[in-house]
């Protein structure tokens, strides 16, 4: 598999910013400061459910060292807007009502207002002399809560668009979404076999380890530099542009390194009021979330509550699905419920499909991106219909899935008719893997789940600045969140046919690069990728033509060639290929400096499939279920730094693992929430883990010179389900409830110790 | 309130510094020494990406009050690479992929060298058991387990 022939792409690398994040020199979010800074804190709402009739910053205000407090009434309001955010649309409306609580506290955590003062210490005192007269209103968290008929109403405003039947009155329900096709009545006539389920899963929080951080610095003359850890620094420039109702080329935003994202750093929180506190107080202001403020103050994943019902033939011919899903969107609408829907099936080649979401909100943070959003909780509920249809039919869980598979030429229930895809594949390698073919131990449980997701193209640009020793710099404006330095890099030294080591890849802040889309939708090896392969070929052509010069022979004649220009056949001329540090060299002599540039809208991203094992072992006294064993398979289209790939499919599936089993946020009576910290948001750590296997299958993607897919995203799909699959088979309970964490796993296998003895 | 003065010895070198009795370690370093490369991800002890060596063992630097290192001898990331050379470990985690991010990497290598230093032969166990007070959320561990596992075999042998 892959195109072998490739020299650096496709070899495992050390990465451009190692020694930088070996050594502690790398400067993340809070690492930077600014000479004469301030200190900025944010008040946040104890309520989940407040409206806000008076906030008295006077107090504070007149405080010794304090130089700037802000509340809503400080930024611009907003009108209904849409504008494009990670892999969400957002309406800026709910944005700036999201940076800062506006007429209502949203829910617990909520911002209310911020100060900028001379210490922290001054900060803290500062918060503590705000005076906010609020009005506490009954409040809702769950989604299925949200949509009953007498549920809390969050916006008197919201109507459930796309629903010609909901009556026009205020209500949670945000969006209604379908997607249709074939027959589903010709499907359940045909049906010979039937199952059905409901299933729920918990949000859960991205957990990136480095909280949100930014400093601001606004001048007198309206200009503003933000450093700050994001996966968009474009985005963010956008967002505060707007926002704070300036022009984009006065914001230069800087993005620090990452200290992960995973989605959740691509919507802004604390830059505007940075920026706003920095333009009041006629100073820089850094402001750092603690780790409680990241919590309950920025997004998780959307929860989902949903209904699948699948109907077969006796072969094992899926020939009726029906999936409806609630989708949680936090404190105002946009959960990734469109995602939700469309990745539903989109594994599979089903005739009569139909899907149907709504999007719903609660008082709890707007949710954010989380790798694939919206995929997992859809599969959650699917790939575990999946196995009770296997089940049913007696077929294995692989077999069944290959019977149905997408393939070239499916047509989604969605809308596209897939191309060159690797489902199958992805299927095949599974079943063949080692593991698949190893017989389970005694006592444990085998599950297996399949995932899907878009990847996502958009807007890159990119520079390749040819040194005048015949070294490189590689710009581009893409945040490396996880090695995509490298990859790039390696992009590069193909193309080039350098040495991989004599490029330098950076990643440049929105003045000194032009316009790149977020680091998300595992665009950045593919779209920026797609950039820099086409910056790097400029390049090449302006030194071929430099070469053609010096010849004098027309650019035509003169190919790129293992790091030179050559003669394109012997009838061109004898000369000696000019390598291209000699074409560096003489680029004074010769036209000047050479560099190449590119932007573009990257077009066809390659779907993702991805195919999961686990073995576990469940203790029947508590409830702990222990991951044995684990393989992740994915089609990646070429995996240009192996390790990356590796990394990615393994970090993914771990997250996975703790969705699957721990994670979620627990709520007190009043809608707070009581953990906040690591200790009690468990996120797995290494002792809970087996080493995770796996398996890189490679159908290139046409549309990209190097085949790239995407990778990041696809992983986190698989686990819950193939967990919740594997511990039915060690069991013989089959969960619905995320998370399947012991007291809940405990009582459901009591529950059915009661049935059987009641069987008896 | 009076600040308290503080003589130290960090990463081998004689320090002297002024705090506020309330101020944590971290903020030391971070804030007043200008040694970033220690990180704060939840200041609470839970995620170690802020572990420090004090007198030879291992420590959470936010919990741990500046005023705490009169008289240690306390070892951070930046003491870890010596002149020109990285550490093995540090040159094992780039050479085999075993960050991503990197914001947990500086923790996680002083935890995996205080193990080293104990314990020449970890099995993965014990490795994993070693690094459960290091949250890492995006590797999945796998190649930080086996970079550790690596580099001991490879220390062994020289």
């Amino acid at each position: 598999m892959g195109n072998q022939s490739y020299k650096w792409v496709g070899t495992r690398q050390p990465r451009p910013d190692g020694a930088d994040k070996v050594t502690g020199r790398a400067r993340f979010g809070a690492d930077f400061d600014m000479p004469g800074q301030l200190v900025g804190k944010v008040l946040r709402s104890p309520h989940a459910h407040a409206n806000i009739r008076s906030i008295d910053t006077s107090k504070a205000k007149a405080l010794r060292g304090v130089k700037a407090v802000i509340t809503a009434a400080d930024l611009p309001d907003m009108p209904d807007e849409m504008a494009p955010a990670g892999e969400v649309m957002v309406n800026l409306r709910d944005v700036t009502r999201n940076v800062m609580a506006r007429e209502k506290a949203l829910y617990d955590g909520h911002a209310v207002a911020a100060v900028a003062a001379t210490s922290e210490a001054i900060a803290r005192e500062a918060l503590d002399l705000i005076e906010v007269d609020y009005e506490v209103l009954p409040h809702v968290i769950d989604v299925d809560g949200a949509v009953a008929a007498d549920a809390p109403i969050l916006h008197d405003h919201l109507r459930t668009d796309g629903d010609e039947n909901a009556a026009d009155t205020p209500t949670n329900v945000a969006k209604r979404i379908e997607f249709l096709k074939g027959d589903l009545d010709a499907g359940w006539a045909e049906a010979e076999v039937v199952v059905e389920g409901s299933f729920t899963t918990k949000p859960v929080h991205q957990g990136y380890i480095e909280p949100h951080a930014a400093v601001a610095s606004a001048t007198e003359d309206g200009q503003v530099q933000l450093w700050c850890s994001t996966q968009g620094q474009f985005n963010v420039r956008g967002y505060c542009a707007k926002l704070l109702d300036m022009q984009t080329s006065q914001i230069r935003v800087t993005p620090s390194e990452i200290g992960g994202g995973f989605g959740g750093k691509t919507v802004v929180y604390l830059e505007p009021l940075a920026i706003k506190l920095s333009q009041m107080a006629g100073k820089p202001v850094k402001l750092v979330m603690s780790r409680e403020e990241v919590f309950r103050g920025s997004g998780p994943t959307s929860a989902g509550s949903m209904d699948v019902k699948l109907g077969a033939t006796k072969d094992g011919r899926i020939v009726a699905a029906d999936f409806t899903v609630r989708m949680q969107a936090g404190a105002f609408p946009g959960s990734p419920v469109g995602p939700a829907c469309m990745c539903s099936f989109a594994c599979y080649d089903i005739a009569n499909v139909k899907v149907v979401g709504f999007d719903v909100v609660s008082n709890r943070p707007k949710v954010a991106a989380y790798r694939a959003p919206g995929s997992p909780v859809a599969a959650w509920g699917i790939e575990s219909a999946i196995n009770m249809l296997a089940e049913e039919l007696g077929m294995d869980q692989i077999d069944l899935r290959l019977k149905n598979a997408a393939r070239e030429g499916t047509k989604t229930h969605y809308g596209p008719t897939f191309k060159d895809i690797g489902m199958i594949a992805t299927l095949e390698a599974a079943k063949n893997s080692p593991h698949y073919q190893t017989p389970l131990k005694a006592s444990q449980g085998r599950g297996v789940a399949v995932g899907f997701w878009f990847n996502i193209g958009m807007d890159s640009s990119a520079a390749c600045h040819i040194g005048e020793d015949g070294t490189v710099t590689l710009i581009s404006g893409s945040p490396d969140i996880g090695g995509s330095r490298a990859s790039l890099a390696l992009m590069a030294a193909e193309e080039l046919g350098i040495d991989y080591h004599k490029i330098r890849p950076i990643v440049a802040d929105t003045a000194s690069i032009g316009f790149n889309f977020l680091t998300g939708g595992s665009r950045v090896t593919f779209a920026t990728g797609m950039a820099v392969v086409q910056a790097v070929r400029d390049a090449i052509d302006e030194m071929r033509a430099r070469a053609a010069k010096l010849w004098e022979v027309d650019v035509e004649a003169v190919i790129w060639e293992d790091g030179c220009a050559k003669p394109a056949g012997s009838n061109v001329g004898d000369f000696d290929p000019m390598t291209l540090a000699e074409i560096a060299a003489s680029a004074g002599k010769t036209g000047g400096p050479i560099n190449g540039h590119a932007q573009l809208n990257a077009q066809g991203a390659g779907p993702g499939f991805g195919a999961q094992i686990y073995d576990v072992s469940v203790d029947a006294d508590t409830g702990h279920t222990t991951v044995e064993r684990c393989t992740v398979v994915q089609d990646v289209g070429t995996a240009i730094h192996p390790d990356y790939v590796e990394g990615q499919l393994q970090g993914g599936v771990v997250q996975g693992i703790g969705w699957a089993l721990n994670e979620e946020y627990i709520y007190n009576d009043k809608g707070q929430l009581e953990n906040t910290g690591f200790l009690d948001y468990r996120m797995p750590v290494a002792s809970d883990l087996p080493m995770i296997e796996p398996i890189i299958v490679e159908v290139p993607n046409p549309s990209h010179p190097y085949g790239v897919r995407g990778v990041g995203e696809v992983p986190i799909v698989p686990p819950m389900a193939a967990i919740g699959n594997a511990i039915a088979e060690a069991t013989g309970v089959r969960m619905t409830d995320l998370p399947m964490s012991p007291p809940k796993l405990s009582a459901a296998l009591d529950a059915a110790k009661v049935r059987d003895a009641a069987d008896d | 309130m009076a600040k308290n003065h503080v003589t130290t010895t960090i990463n081998n070198e004689p320090v002297e510094f002024l705090c506020d009795t309330h101020e944590t370690m971290l903020d030391v370093l971070r804030n007043d020494l200008g040694l970033t490369g220690s990180k704060e991800g939840c200041g609470s002890g839970d995620c170690g990406a802020c572990t420090i060596m004090v007198d030879g063992r291992l420590a959470c630097a936010c919990l741990m009050l500046g005023a705490e290192a009169e008289g240690r001898t306390i070892e951070t990331i930046e003491g870890m690479a010596s002149g020109e050379e990285l550490h093995p470990l540090q040159k094992k985690f780039v050479d085999e992929a075993a960050l991503q991010c990197g914001i947990c990497t500086p923790g996680v290598l002083v935890a995996a060298k205080a193990l080293l230093e104990r314990n020449p032969d970890p099995t993965e166990t014990e490795v994993r058991y070693w690094l459960a007070g290091n949250l890492c959320r995006c590797t999945g561990y796998d190649k930080i387990i086996r970079a550790v596992m690596d580099t001991a075999a490879e220390m062994r042998a020289n």
